[in-house]
């Protein structure tokens, strides 16, 4: 049973869809205090939840990224951990440094919230299930500032938007990994496609990347 | 205490949506020989000490502003 520490920054909202679908899939999800200086004892893996930290004030994820607990999270990266961040938890991994670029506007000046095809553009990441390269997952999407803004050839694209791609990330980017692979961010919300009664079984490919 | 002016926006040559809107609003409502509209942010700031422009730089690099996509300028009000 994996531990699983998710963290919870003031005007997080997805905690408990995240902590569902990692329960669901044996792991034990414990809650990480953004206050807290160190993760939860025992901590194997992290996930950063959708939501709205600090109210999306000055930008997405900024005012959280330099929170004590991230601190932490910086220090279990770099010792090879896996992290997975999640629409607002990837533009905190963005805004913290653990992955390049920024997420910005969508290019429609829109919230856009829908079912997304997404393509896998990297297999060999623990964050698509070892489904092959060009194989594509049914993931939604729900943001205002998603689209991917940064140099590709410094990311390691693991999706991509398959097909139209509303936000207008850079080359239809929708989650990047850092080099090694333990680092994941992604717009779209795995843990909200991780029960038949949702319409898709494919988040639990990417939230999987915890587990194993 | 002194007053510091902090202006962020978005860098040349990144995407400006917000700004894209404003303008074909503008166009719509009649202003011809627009060119680019770009829209940032005033940061007011009231800084005691010495230095309180290099502490607002300071600021900038540490949180205000982001690189990557954003310029800033920073000056004493």
């Amino acid at each position: 049973m994996t531990r699983v520490a998710i963290v919870r920054f003031p005007g997080s909202l997805d905690h408990d869809s995240a902590a569902r679908a990692v329960a669901g899939m044996g792991g034990t999800a414990v809650e990480a205090w953004h206050g807290e200086p160190e993760l939860p004892a025992g901590t194997e893996a992290v996930l950063i939840p959708g939501g709205f930290s600090y109210g999306d004030h000055l930008r997405c994820g900024a005012i959280a990224s330099r929170s004590p607990v991230m601190g932490a999270v910086g220090r279990h990266a770099a010792a090879g951990g896996r992290v997975l961040g999640i629409c607002n938890g990837f533009q905190v991994l963005c805004e913290a440094g653990l992955l390049p670029g920024a997420l910005r506007r969508n290019a429609t000046l829109s919230f856009v919230c829908r079912q997304m095809d997404l393509e896998v553009a990297d297999a060999d990441t623990p964050w698509t299930g070892g489904r092959p390269r060009g194989a594509v997952l049914s993931i939604p999407v729900k943001n205002n500032e998603g689209a991917w803004y940064g140099d590709p050839a410094s990311a390691r694209p693991v999706l991509r938007y398959h097909g139209e791609d509303p936000l207008g990330s850079v080359d239809h980017i929708a989650g990047i990994a850092n080099e090694a692979g333990n680092v994941m961010g992604l717009m779209p919300h795995p843990e909200e496609a991780c029960d038949a009664l949702l319409g898709s079984m494919d988040g639990e490919l990417v939230i999987g990347g915890l587990l194993r | 205490m002194s007053q510091v002016v902090v202006t962020v926006m978005p860098r040349k040559g990144v995407l400006d949506p917000q700004g894209q809107a404003v303008r074909g609003a503008l166009t719509q409502l009649g202003f011809d020989g627009l060119g680019e509209v770009r829209i940032g942010k005033r940061i007011e700031l009231d800084i005691a000490g010495d230095d309180p422009v290099g502490t607002a730089r300071d600021m900038c690099e540490r949180l205000l502003a982001n690189a990557l996509i954003e310029d800033y300028t920073v000056e004493p009000a």
